[in-house]
């Protein structure tokens, strides 16, 4: 039940929004957050907002993990 | 957003970088969520890790954890003709002599607390919410709350907090935990500073089979070191201090009291409780209800799994007696509880 699916902003009233996954839109609360722009990428749980991804910090695990691959021993 | 696709070369070579920091020693890993045992056994990361790397599953799944006599209430409730609404993960949880599935009631599936309000506002006799989930999910229930809602509506309260549970395992030493891989989406809410009490290694991490590995390696890698910090391996969704507006949120509707875990004896102050404002929320006060437990002998070993002290295979009715279509125990209902999550992917590790 702790999953938490990541999505985009696309339309903000008030503390209601909506959000796309892709291939699915839903309307979701943002109480827990401020400062949400549309086009933000959030996580979305039981439909709230729960917190803003960072995608810089995305692309650096990534960096790091494929980095580490190519270590060798 | 950058995507985290499963590219089993990748996972394979961080998995032997694992294998080359932990060489012979054995480790026992726990972590204490759901979601995280169904990437580790949908991607089976178990099969790819060493053998002596073990890693286990705790008190991860709300569903699981929420003692038997907290559900019999709701059952109560229905039987009384109170609409009851909920996630779908609890429905099938067996009471004491039936489940909110069987009940004969108005029981309704809902995906957030804001549909359970809807269903409030259009009917005339109560409506209770059976309010379960750690802190990833409490927050919604407070915001809700705060907003307000119709007179007839209620919710049990049964949020639970990690941390208190975390500490209850430590101070047991029954599991023998070398680390911990800490709860991705509680440890957005809750930030990485709570886990700091303990004295033992620790890892956030995210839910993506990469960011499991990751996790892990780094949980290795602290452990050979001799370190003893809490890390974070999953960066793009928790920041140090966590999300204060939903912390903020949660503490002004609810706070801490000791409670029953099903598997657990009291853990103190483990139990979001409702604050004085919010208290004509509670269903448990209004309706007076007492929470009775009965000791119910059926076989099942929940109880130990729930603890890190057996894995499903362990259990003689699993896949047998025990199945989704007929869980005997939570743990076989709730799509993070164990047992069901090994049935469903073919997990095993007994032979
Ligand atoms: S397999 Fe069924 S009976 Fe056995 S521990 Fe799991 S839920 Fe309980």
């Amino acid at each position: 039940m702790c999953l938490a699916i990541p999505a985009k902003i696309v339309e903000i009233e008030g503390k209601d929004a909506v959000v796309d996954y892709g291939e699915l839109k839903q309307k979701i609360r943002l109480d827990l957050l401020e400062d949400v722009k549309i086009g933000d990428y959030v996580l979305v749980h039981v439909g709230y907002a729960i917190q803003k991804l960072d995608e810089e910090e995305a692309k650096e695990t990534l960096r790091i993990l494929e980095e580490l691959a190519s270590l060798e021993e | 957003m950058q995507k985290y696709e499963f590219e089993r070369g990748l996972a394979q070579k961080i998995a032997s970088k694992i294998a080359e920091l932990i060489k012979d020693e054995e480790l026992t890993i726990m972590h204490v969520c759901g979601t995280h045992e169904v990437s580790i056994a949908r991607y089976g990361l178990r099969h790819l890790l060493p053998k002596n790397l073990h890693v286990i599953m705790g008190p991860g799944c709300p569903v699981c954890i929420t003692p038997q006599s907290e559900v019999d209430a709701s059952i109560k409730l229905a039987e009384d003709g109170v609409t009851i609404t909920t996630f779908g993960d609890l429905l099938k949880v067996p009471g004491r002599n039936t489940s909110l599935a069987d009940v004969e009631g108005d029981v309704r599936m809902v995906q957030s607390i804001d549909k359970a309000v809807e269903i409030a506002e259009k009917v005339k006799n109560d409506v209770v919410f059976f309010a379960v989930g750690f802190e990833t999910t409490a927050p919604s229930t407070a915001a809700l709350l705060k907003r307000g809602a119709p007179e007839n509506f209620f919710i049990i309260p049964s949020h639970r907090y990690i941390p208190p549970a975390m500490r209850w395992l430590l101070s047991q030493g029954d599991a023998n935990i070398d680390g911990f891989i800490l709860p991705g989406h509680v440890s957005t809410i809750i930030g990485v500073r709570p886990y700091r009490e303990f004295s033992v290694p620790q890892v956030i991490a995210g839910f993506e089979p990469l960011d499991i590995l990751y996790g892990l390696y780094m949980l290795v890698k602290q452990i050979k070191e001799g370190r003893c910090e809490v890390e974070n391996a999953y960066t793009r969704a928790v920041r140090e201090e966590g999300n204060p507006v939903a912390q903020k949120i949660m503490n002004e509707v609810f706070y801490p009291i000791d409670s029953e875990w099903r598997g657990f004896p009291l853990i103190e102050k483990s139990r979001m409780a409702l604050r004085e404002e919010y208290e004509r929320f509670d269903a448990l006060e209004h309706f007076q209800i007492k929470l009775e437990s009965v000791k119910k002998e059926t076989g099942c070993i929940c109880e130990k799994v729930l603890r890190g002290l057996a894995v499903p295979d362990d259990c003689k009715l699993f896949a047998k007696k025990c199945t989704p279509q007929h869980p005997v125990g939570p743990c076989m209902v709730s799509f993070e509880g164990a047992c069901r999550i090994w049935f469903k992917y073919g997990e095993r590790i007994r032979e």
